[in-house]
């Protein structure tokens, strides 16, 4: 990153605050530093700017600004991202979608809503629960994560196994490109014709420009819901479970894991009535029509006993409901109890192999000298291995980041991959090549091209490009793609 | 690869070592950012320096040195208001209260402020609150001014403008004052019927001086429970106002002499109906960790504090309770619901009122602005979400809301009152001796 001088700060400060305003614009040097971080504290990067607009007009404004002056942006919702995607790795902008959280329109017979990008995802939900519907994809970080984040990173959630990821919700994006224009992907129909330019939009990760309304459908709650915890004595047994229950044609709306480190952790946090001297559990939620749920139910039940659950308990009212996934859900936050850090990995590995790789995980990072909590959405076969370390150790970060690399090794050997949901971003950038081919990676990169030919939107990420500024705890290592000769640092 | 982009560690002179006890606090937080949308001031602004997350980077920042209590980082750090709905929701227990009172205390070490500010601070802090007397006096001169027509020129002439910012803001909030008839409690009051226990009550500061009569109420309340109560008239200020605002020594010189008083008292609860002052009082403990000769005393006076609808929600108070046909419905006071963690208890003994019909209110338990001395230090937001609460307030049609804080009473009777609304601002105090005082007709 070449650091700007001082006179030319000033004069694309105010540049920014004439599209903007003077108090949409945040340059002092302590206030960045609140913006070095997502919520993975292992990446850090300055931005020059970190600018709050609030319309589609204002963002396009100052995308064209940013083409004008050749300063890379990046858009950022709230920062709950798990793989650095929303840090400004080659300084300049940060577009922040935090004032654009408008509901713009719901439309019930229709079941589509319009909304800005900064709009919390479970705030949708609130606003249309009274009226019987809701939001599906429900990342555990829902309360804070916004919908924006949620179709740059095509994230999904415990509820994913039934209902999809965010791309099966999203029908339409209204987009400002990296060139500053602004157009329409998709719209309110469901089957648009042409290009599904809405389908590669949703998991660009925010380098395709910056979407800045969001048409997503609404489904009918469910006439009935049963939440079921499985307590195991041990983790094995566990992952048994949820390849019996999916074997006997059961599709559960949810088929989530926990394991003991985790459910130390949350009953800490909020006792949320998980056995704190359970190996494992798991959180299994059936939902649909109120006819033969309770069958289901037993079935489930009895695939449980017959993989060794030591209990299966129904939560008896949505009280109990909730508490329990509260408890799932505030996982990785309540880690802060048992670590100051940790650094979740996002593998995807055939649910038949869940038993082989537990153990590999656990091997792995035991000889790295350090603790693993496990929480996942064990149906999609989506691991979570979290692991924990302490940054002001010297040597604790590179040992994880080692770690963590070997993980993802092993779920790519087992014909798995190294991301479920969370994103490429800066993290993951160095093992694209485990599962994709360089000509994979350079098609991707033409794609990429035709949308961001001049690489200012999101710079840095996915594809190593350039040489980025990012401060990490390890050293650099030359990365695969480079040693083939695909692509140059500068 | 560079590492040009993050900020070298500045050769501070001010490097944070009067951050006591921040360290393990900072380090719990794993920077996951669940806190964001629970933040009124992060709702209302959007930016990170403005939410929990952000500002416990920002304490963390300044305790390793990263930067200094610039004019910026004052400023986002005093936006705070101390709520602590981030420390209901975040998983990982951030003792965030304890974070930012700790800064707040380094603020004013470092940054006492001109002559003016520190004048105001004096006789609010050092004057005033901690001298039931002389605030009783100066009510006395503040109700003779509401009352002569002097407040209605001085409001109609604009004289205000020529008073330093902070004391118009005083003039804005005055609530009408009740006229002094009631006079303080009694030291002791016996219990009504059988003697189940005996416990001491606070008449805190504020309260005594603008609120006598929901502390009379709440005695009563007690006395009905089986209580006796004894209201030792030295216990002055708990201190919490002083600790919120950053005055450490002085919270601190004022939580001994309450620890005394009430050891002297013999009581085995400490009852109070201000939820600032029984957080504050249940932390105790922590405010005098390092003094040798008051720890252990102070974890025991922090053992026995409850909120009144805490205790009453325990032993309720014995006898019929009459109908009260009114539709009302409840604030949340931060200190009590996320500082106390007491959520259920008033609103139980809310429901038990027979022909009380209560409506939740949305966003109940976000702060009102008020904050201790918030609305008075930062008008602008404090205006901000005192809009947004009164919103609420009105969207429920009820025709009074209860809370169980004297500072949030003056700021809701404030913002209802400039929209022109007639809903009532009531204590649950109030609201269950009615109840009872109803009931009892013709008990003799
Ligand atoms: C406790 C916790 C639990 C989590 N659980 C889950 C989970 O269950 N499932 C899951 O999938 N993820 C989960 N995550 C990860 C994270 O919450 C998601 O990736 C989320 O979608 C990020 O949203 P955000 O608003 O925080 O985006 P940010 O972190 O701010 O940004 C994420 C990416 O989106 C881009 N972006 C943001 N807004 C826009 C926009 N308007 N247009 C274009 N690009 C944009 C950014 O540039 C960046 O690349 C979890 C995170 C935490 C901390």
């Amino acid at each position: 990153m070449a650091t700007l001088t001082e006179s030319r700060k000033n004069t694309l400060r105010r540049a920014i605050q004439a599209i903007v305003g003077k108090s949409a614009v945040v340059s002092d040097p302590e206030e960045l530093l609140v913006y070095e971080s997502d919520g993975l504290t292992l990446f850090r990067a300055l931005a020059d700017f970190v600018v709050f607009p609030t319309s589609t007009e204002q963002v396009a404004a100052l995308v064209r600004l940013a083409n004008q002056e050749g300063l890379p942006f990046v858009a950022r919702g709230a920062g709950t991202g798990l793989s650095g995607g929303c840090l400004p790795a080659e300084g300049g902008l940060v577009i922040s979608l935090s004032r654009m959280t408008r509901i713009v329109e719901v439309d019930y017979d229709n079941q589509l809503a319009v909304v800005e990008p900064g709009l919390v995802n479970l705030h949708l939900s609130w606003a249309v629960g009274p009226r019987g519907y809701y939001y599906a994809p429900d990342p555990s970080s829902q309360q804070a994560c916004t919908i924006g984040g949620n179709i740059a990173n095509n994230s999904g959630g415990p509820h994913t196994l039934k209902y999809g990821v965010t791309t099966n919700h999203v029908l339409g994006l209204e987009v400002v490109l990296p060139d500053g224009e602004v157009v329409w992907l998709g719209g309110k129909m469901r089957d648009p014709q042409g290009y599904d330019l809405v389908g590669i939009f949703v998991g660009s990760e925010g380098t395709f420009g910056i979407a800045t309304k969001i048409v997503v459908r609404l489904l009918r709650k469910p006439q009935a819901v049963k939440t079921i915890l499985a307590v195991f004595d041990e983790i094995e047994k566990a992952s048994e479970a949820v390849s019996a229950i999916i074997g006997r044609g059961l599709v559960p709306a949810a088929l989530e894991m926990i394991d003991q480190v985790t459910i130390q952790a949350v009953e800490d946090a909020f006792g949320c009535g998980y056995p704190r001297d359970a190996a494992a559990a798991l959180l299994i939620e059936l939902d649909g029509l109120a006819a033969g749920i309770d069958a289901q139910a037993e079935r489930v039940g009895a695939a449980c006993v017959e993989a060794g659950a030591r209990e299966v308990r129904t939560a008896k009212d949505e009280a109990e409901r909730q508490l329990l996934w509260k408890g799932r859900k505030s996982a990785f936050g309540a880690y802060g109890r048992v670590s100051p850090a940790y650094l979740v990995m996002d593998g995807v590995i055939p649910r038949t192999k869940l038993p082989y790789v537990l153990r590999r995980v656990n091997e792995i990072v035991a000889a790295a000298n350090l603790r693993v909590g496990n929480v996942f959405h064990a149906g999609d076969g989506n691991l979570h291995p979290n692991i924990l370390y302490d940054p002001r150790r010297p040597g604790e970060e590179e040992r994880v980041v080692q770690a963590g690399a070997e993980i993802l090794k092993v779920c790519a050997e087992v014909g798995g991959s190294i991301s479920g949901e969370h994103g490429i971003g800066l993290e993951k950038m160095d093992y694209m090549p485990f599962i994709f081919s360089p000509a994979d990676l350079a098609t991707m990169h033409r794609v990429k091209e035709a949308f961001n030919p001049r690489g200012l939107c999101n710079p840095g990420k996915i594809f190593p490009t350039k040489k980025s500024c990012v401060e990490v705890g390890p050293a650099y290592r030359a990365h695969p793609i480079e040693e083939q000769g695909l692509a140059q640092r500068f | 690869m560079a590492h040009a982009s993050t900020l070298e560690p500045l050769a501070s002179p001010h490097r944070l070592t009067m951050l006591e006890g921040v360290d393990e606090g900072v380090n719990t937080c794993v920077h996951c950012g669940l806190c964001l949308s629970y933040c009124p001031t992060y709702s209302e602004l959007g930016t990170e320096m403005d939410s929990p997350r952000g500002r416990i980077f920002l304490i963390a920042s300044l305790a390793e040195g990263r930067i200094a209590l610039t004019d910026s980082v004052v400023s986002h750090l005093s936006l705070c208001l101390d709520c602590r709905a981030c420390e209901s929701v975040c998983p990982s227990g951030v003792p965030y209260g304890r974070l930012i009172e700790a800064a707040k205390a380094e603020i004013e070490r470092q940054r006492p402020g001109g002559p003016l500010r520190r004048l105001f601070r004096w006789v609010n802090f050092d004057l005033l609150l901690p001298r039931p007397r002389l605030l009783g006096l100066a009510a006395s001169a503040l109700r003779l001014y509401q009352r002569s027509g002097l407040q209605r020129l001085v409001r109609a002439t604009g004289l205000l403008r020529l008073l330093p910012g902070t004391l118009s803001a005083w003039e804005a909030l005055l609530p009408e004052l009740p006229p002094w008839g009631g006079g303080t409690l009694p030291e002791h009051v016996p219990a009504r019927g059988a003697v189940r226990a005996r416990v001491g009550f606070v008449e805190g500061c504020v309260q005594r001086v603008v609120f006598g009569a929901h502390n009379q109420a709440s005695v009563r309340l007690l006395a009905r429970s089986g209580a006796e109560v004894r209201i030792p008239r030295e216990a002055a200020c708990c201190g919490a106002l002083h600790a919120h605002a950053g005055e450490r020594q002085r919270a601190r010189a004022l939580a001994r002499k309450m620890i005394e008083v009430f050891e002297r008292a013999s009581v085995e609860a400490i009852i109070v109906n201000a939820a600032g002052c029984g957080a504050h009082m249940k932390a105790y403990g922590h405010l005098l960790r390092d003094d040798a000769v008051y720890h252990a005393r102070a974890e025991r006076f922090a053992a026995k504090v409850r909120d009144l609808s805490e205790y009453l929600a325990q032993r309720p108070p014995v006898g019929a309770l009459g109908r009260l046909p009114l539709t009302v419905t409840y604030h949340d006071p931060c200190h009590l619901v996320h500082g106390q963690k007491v959520r259920v208890q008033a609103r139980q003994l809310l429901q038990a009122v027979p022909g009380l019909q209560l409506v939740e209110l949305k966003e109940a338990d976000w702060c009102c602005g008020s904050a201790g001395i918030y609305n008075l230090t930062q008008p602008e937001m404090a205006g901000r979400l005192l809009e947004r609460k009164v919103n609420h307030l009105l969207a429920t049609g009820a025709e009074a809301v209860v809370t169980a804080n004297p500072g949030c009473i003056i700021q809701l009777a404030l913002g209802l009152r400039a929209r022109g609304s007639a809903m009532k601002v009531l204590h649950l105090g109030e609201v269950l001796d009615e109840a009872y005082r109803r009931g009892g007709v013709g008990e003799g």
